[in-house]
């Protein structure tokens, strides 16, 4: 007979998805983000985001080939998709080489030095972002007014997280212009709605599960709320308040597409949901009463050092031992 | 300048603070050890390979310290003057062990024993194992898939990808028994270790019965039992249709070489004997011309 | 509608023969009939060679309780009881026998007429059970006399009829619904006296709506007291665990925990059909159907087949291998044996043939682990198959144990849903079975104290 008889165990199915295949609906949920991002502060955008996709899947070739050894893993797109998220969390005025020492800080300390792919314990887009918010203030927090040509009225230079810290200006904060983007920020920081919209569809192709964004997104809420209560906000505050800390800043990325990478988050439900909350609660500790107006960053990097542990203490309910 | 001496002064006392509860920690959780198992310890090769039995270097010289009788104990690695000195700093009796050598029984080369499937599960002969009889018709023989390459922690032992069957560096190895447990097959056997890398040994441990072993293999033990009949030191038993040379018992004569059919018996490191048919056989004539063929092979290793 | 509780998977069902009736696939010439076709021991042959063998003749007995008899299924004579070859390329112990025509035992009834009156004892009926050589025929084979012997102390409140057929590609159970559904629901109330409980379901996954809708139809007309479920699609709903749960919404406890522990007792649907001819009709478990199947096989259909038929013979009823790289196993993608031995026969627990080719015949190539937690919600005994398989491959037996490893019914929900293509199953399969080999170990070291 002509045949190859192959032998394996089972199982001898496998799903359609792949680890390239999650990278790439990952790509695509940011491209909406991207869109409105362009929008609003204009072309030089894109050119933040190819040259910070770009330089990242240069250093992921490269120490893969020279410090990691194995096989290449680029074609995984896993850098494709750190670049893309580390241009998100950059404003589009970065002078462009500042953009590639992030993205060196981001692929080759943040990711291959512990062991590539899977195995870094921090999210390297964040570890890049936060090195370059550290070691260079100034270019990291100057914002560019959005474009004069929006469909609503511009907004000054400084973000609105920076403009309402401490709640005195609230009244000057426009939803609905936060939403649709056209607020000063870094890239990603800017459309919540089409953030939402990619959160849509990676909840649709089953690359994440709603438990950490929502969790997130709600602790903040929570925290917000009480906040404005227990400071004694007029009535009006105490919707628009939590409301504003969901939009503003990157709350919105950070919960849908930063807290939820795969390696720096926890394996459990229970443990996701822990970590969520964590994250939602040292953000707003850090918005309140911190010396940054943002505290996304920070909170996902410290709540990423926690994994490990609640890995190791957070179990799956055994099946058949009741509670 | 009020900052800096209530910051100075905060450090200063959250230092003392920690010192004093490590201190009292320190005291409280304190193990105390025989000195002499960190020394023995040094001694010892630190491989950690687990040889001994225990896991690791640390245990060995653990044992080695409480137990009064160490004759039972015997590091592979490290060998009898390792051994020797371990004893002697303890004033003990040092255990002895002849030298011996991981020795790979399975002859069915991609060449010989055709293969039927591909396998296509993990990597691991334990996993390949526990599933079928593999990619040949041989239940017995090698697997190919490396368990005893990941297990060694010498790096003695390596599947030659042409043949698919491993190899053992008679140099590196020392004969620690980690391929030893990790073969499913149980196919690899610690023999004992002649000078120069001579062996004779029996390269098949196929139950199977002749015909069967032929169908599947042609270098397969077929259980004929000739070997055995030419054997003058009983070093040879033919059991479950498969032949086995005790090593402690075999001399080198290699009678039973030339006997074979099959060529399953393996002859390393010496000249085989001429092709004679029935040479009046006794041991101290077969002894002699082993001499100058030793004298040739090690030519040929030079 | 119900399903179990946690984890999960839904793999394309590819029920290629689902609309084809079941044909009678010729009698073969020769069977090879292997002594060890259930879990327990194996059974003792009670022929040797060149006796005369009827049909339905008892030809190898079971050796303990924990074991099944075995009958002909055809007549002749018997050429042979030695080591044959099996499916993986092992010898084991098997009868051949060369057909001779096809005379039965004449104790059999072979009508096709319905037998619904059952008027024996409990133990009567399991006695028969037992003496007919059934096992469970959905792959387990489980010997079904032992479950239905149920443990002094012990009680039975729920009898299940598994219908569920969640692996891909398989339709021979749910043929059996919808062309024998009056044998099988008879059979549901022998299994109901023998168990002596009030509450029967038969649990259906929603994808086979015409055998819901057949069974409810005569449960309505004649069979009252049995329960039609439709369960939620999703794969491995047939397991015994995952259906109890999913039916009763009880979870049997970890190992050592059985059915049995929760009140229930779980029965494939075609065994049900076979008790019902084992105790109506005397007949023994010597044919079943098998569902022959692949996406490019000429005709993909079930057959009903005499045990001990070799595979190829299948094969070629179905219209012969595609040329190429090929997978052929015994029974469904998820769960099934691959084979490298086609000449290997049909046994009691072979409930189909699936013919991978192509793509589909290779697994996809290895990549590091991305930690996305996929195996870990996959799991429907809530492992952590990525933690597991990883000790596993470091040999950290202690660990392994420690981390529930027992609990593992290798379902390949983790395999399947891995994306980085790990063979985690095959690790924590490894892990599995060496950690009830130390228990084992560890049992008989304390007995002998």
């Amino acid at each position: 007979m002509a045949n190859n008889f192959f032998v394996a165990p089972s199982p001898h199915l496998h799903s359609a998805m792949s680890t390239r295949s999650i990278m790439r609906d990952v790509l695509i949920a940011l491209l909406p983000a991207l869109a409105v991002s362009a929008a609003v502060f204009g072309l030089n955008v894109l050119l933040v985001a190819a040259v910070s996709v770009l330089s990242c899947v240069l250093f992921e070739f490269l120490a893969q080939k020279y410090l990691l050894g194995g096989p290449c893993t680029v074609g995984n797109l896993s850098a494709a998709v750190t670049g893309l998220l580390l241009a998100f969390n950059l404003p589009s005025s970065i002078p462009l080489w500042l953009v590639v020492v992030g993205a060196f800080v981001a692929i080759v300390i943040g990711k291959i030095t512990f062991g590539g792919l899977g195995k870094n314990p921090f999210n390297p887009a964040l570890v890049g972002r936060v090195f370059l918010l550290i070691s260079y203030p100034v270019q990291m927090t100057t914002f560019p007014k959005a474009l004069d040509n929006s469909w609503l009225d511009a907004f000054s230079g400084a973000t609105p997280l920076a403009v309402v810290k401490g709640a005195d200006n609230l009244a000057s904060v426009d939803f609905l212009q936060m939403a649709g983007g056209n607020i000063p920020g870094s890239l990603g920081e800017v459309a919540a709605a089409a953030l939402l919209l990619g959160f849509l569809y990676l909840l649709w192709r089953k690359v994440i599960t709603w438990h950490i964004p929502v969790t997130v997104l709600g602790t903040m809420a929570l925290f917000a709320f009480v906040y404005a209560a227990a400071t004694g906000m007029p009535s009006a505050a105490l919707w628009q308040y939590p409301l504003f800390h969901l939009v503003a800043g990157g709350a919105m990325l950070g919960a849908i597409f930063m807290a939820t990478d795969y390696s720096t988050s926890p394996m459990t439900v229970k443990g996701a949901v822990i970590f969520a909350v964590g994250i939602g609660i040292i953000t707003m500790a850090i918005r309140l009463w911190g010396a940054y107006p943002e505290g996304m960053s920070f909170a996902i990097l410290i709540m990423n050092a926690c994994v490990p542990l609640i890995n190791k203490y957070i179990k799956p309910r055994r099946f058949g031992v009741k509670k | 300048m009020e900052v800096l001496l209530s910051t100075v002064l905060t450090l200063f006392v959250l230092g003392i603070l920690a010192a004093v509860i490590l201190y009292f920690v320190a005291q409280k959780f304190k193990v105390e050890e025989d000195p002499r198992i960190d020394v023995v310890e040094k001694m010892l090769p630190g491989a950690n390979c687990g040889g001994c039995g225990f896991a690791g270097c640390r245990g060995m010289a653990d044992a080695l310290v409480k137990r009064d009788d160490i004759s039972d104990l015997f590091c592979p690695v490290g060998g009898a003057a390792t051994m020797k000195s371990c004893a002697d700093y303890l004033g003990k009796a040092a255990p002895e062990k002849e030298p011996q050598v991981a020795t790979v029984r399975c002859g069915g080369t991609c060449a010989k024993r055709p293969r039927t499937n591909t396998y296509d599960g993990a990597t691991s002969c334990a996993v390949a194992s526990s599933l079928y009889v593999g990619q040949t018709g041989c239940a017995f023989g090698c697997l190919g898939f490396g368990d005893c390459q990941v297990a060694c922690s010498f790096d003695a032992i390596k599947v030659n990808p042409e043949t698919g069957l491993p190899e053992v560096d008679i140099e590196k190895c020392t004969a620690c028994g980690a391929c030893v447990k990790a073969c499913p097959k149980m196919i690899i056997e610690l023999r004992k270790k002649w000078p120069k890398g001579r062996a004779v040994y029996v390269s098949c441990v196929s139950k199977d019965k002749g015909a069967v072993v032929m169908k599947a293999c042609k270098a397969g033990c077929i259980g004929c039992s000739k070997c055995q009949k030419v054997c003058a030191f009983e070093a040879i038993t033919v059991e479950n249709n498969v032949a086995y040379i005790d090593s402690t018992k075999c001399r080198l004569c290699r009678k039973c070489v030339n006997e074979c059919p099959t060529g399953a018996i393996v002859l390393r490191g010496m000249e085989p004997l001429p092709k004679e048919p029935k040479a009046p056989a006794a041991a101290p004539a077969a002894a002699k011309p082993a001499a100058p063929a030793a004298a040739k092979s090690e030519e040929i290793e030079k | 509608m119900n399903t179990f509780p946690i984890g999960g998977v839904h793999p394309s069902e590819n029920k290629l023969s689902r609309g084809t009736a079941v044909e009678t696939l010729p009698l073969p010439d020769e069977v090879t009939i292997p002594l060890a076709q259930h879990i327990g021991a194996p059974a003792t042959a009670k022929v040797a060679k060149g006796d005369k063998v009827l049909t339905g003749q008892l030809i190898a007995e079971a050796s303990s309780f924990m074991s099944a008899n075995i009958h002909s299924p055809i007549s002749g004579t018997v050429t042979a009881v030695d080591m044959a070859v099996n499916g993986q390329g092992l010898r084991q112990m098997m009868i051949t026998i060369k057909r001779e025509g096809d005379e039965w035992v004449e104790t059999i009834d072979r009508s096709t007429e319905l037998k619904r009156e059952c008027t024996l004892a409990p133990a009567d009926i399991i006695a028969k059970i037992k003496d007919a050589g059934i096992v469970g025929m959905g792959g387990a084979t489980f010997p079904t006399h032992v479950k239905l012997s149920v443990p002094p102390g012990k009680k039975a409140e729920y009898l299940i009829i598994n219908g569920v057929e969640c692996e891909p590609y398989l339709t021979s159970d749910h043929r059996t619904m919808l062309e024998r559904g009056e044998e099988l629901l008879t059979g549901v109330e022998i299994l109901k006296k023998a168990l002596g409980v009030d509450k029967a379901v038969v649990g259906i996954e929603n994808n086979k709506p015409d055998a819901i809708a057949h069974l409810k139809s005569l449960v309505e007309k004649s069979f009252p007291g049995i329960e039609i479920m439709p369960l939620k699609v999703r794969y491995p709903q047939g397991g015994e665990k995952q259906l109890i749960a999913a039916v009763t919404g009880r979870e049997v406890p970890p190992p050592p925990g059985l059915p049995i522990d929760v009140g229930a007792v779980v029965c494939n649907a075609s065994t049900t059909v076979a008790v019902y001819e084992a105790v109506q009709k005397n007949k023994p478990l010597i044919e079943r159907i098998v569902t022959i199947t692949g996406k490019e096989l000429a005709s993909p259909k079930n057959l009903l087949t005499r045990m001990g038929t070799p595979i190829t013979t299948l094969i070629e009823a179905a219209g012969g291998l595609p040329e190429g790289e090929v997978k052929v196993l015994n029974g469904g993608p998820m769960m099934g044996r691959a084979m490298c031995n086609l000449a290997s026969p049909v046994t009691k627990g072979c409930s189909g043939i699936t013919v991978l080719s192509g793509a589909d015949a290779s697994r996809t190539a290895e990549s590091e682990c991305i930690k996305c937690a996929k195996c870990v919600s996959a799991c429907p005994m809530s492992l952590e198959p990525y933690f597991i398989s990883k000790l596993s491959r470091r040999k950290n037996w202690e660990a392994v144990e420690a981390n529930n490893i027992t609990d593992c019914i290798e379902c390949g929900c983790c395999q399947f849903t891995c994306p980085a293509g790990i063979p985690l199953l095959d690790y924590v399969r490894l892990g599995k079975q060496t950690v009830m080999g130390i228990i084992r170990a560890r049992a008989a070291a304390a007995a002998k104290k």
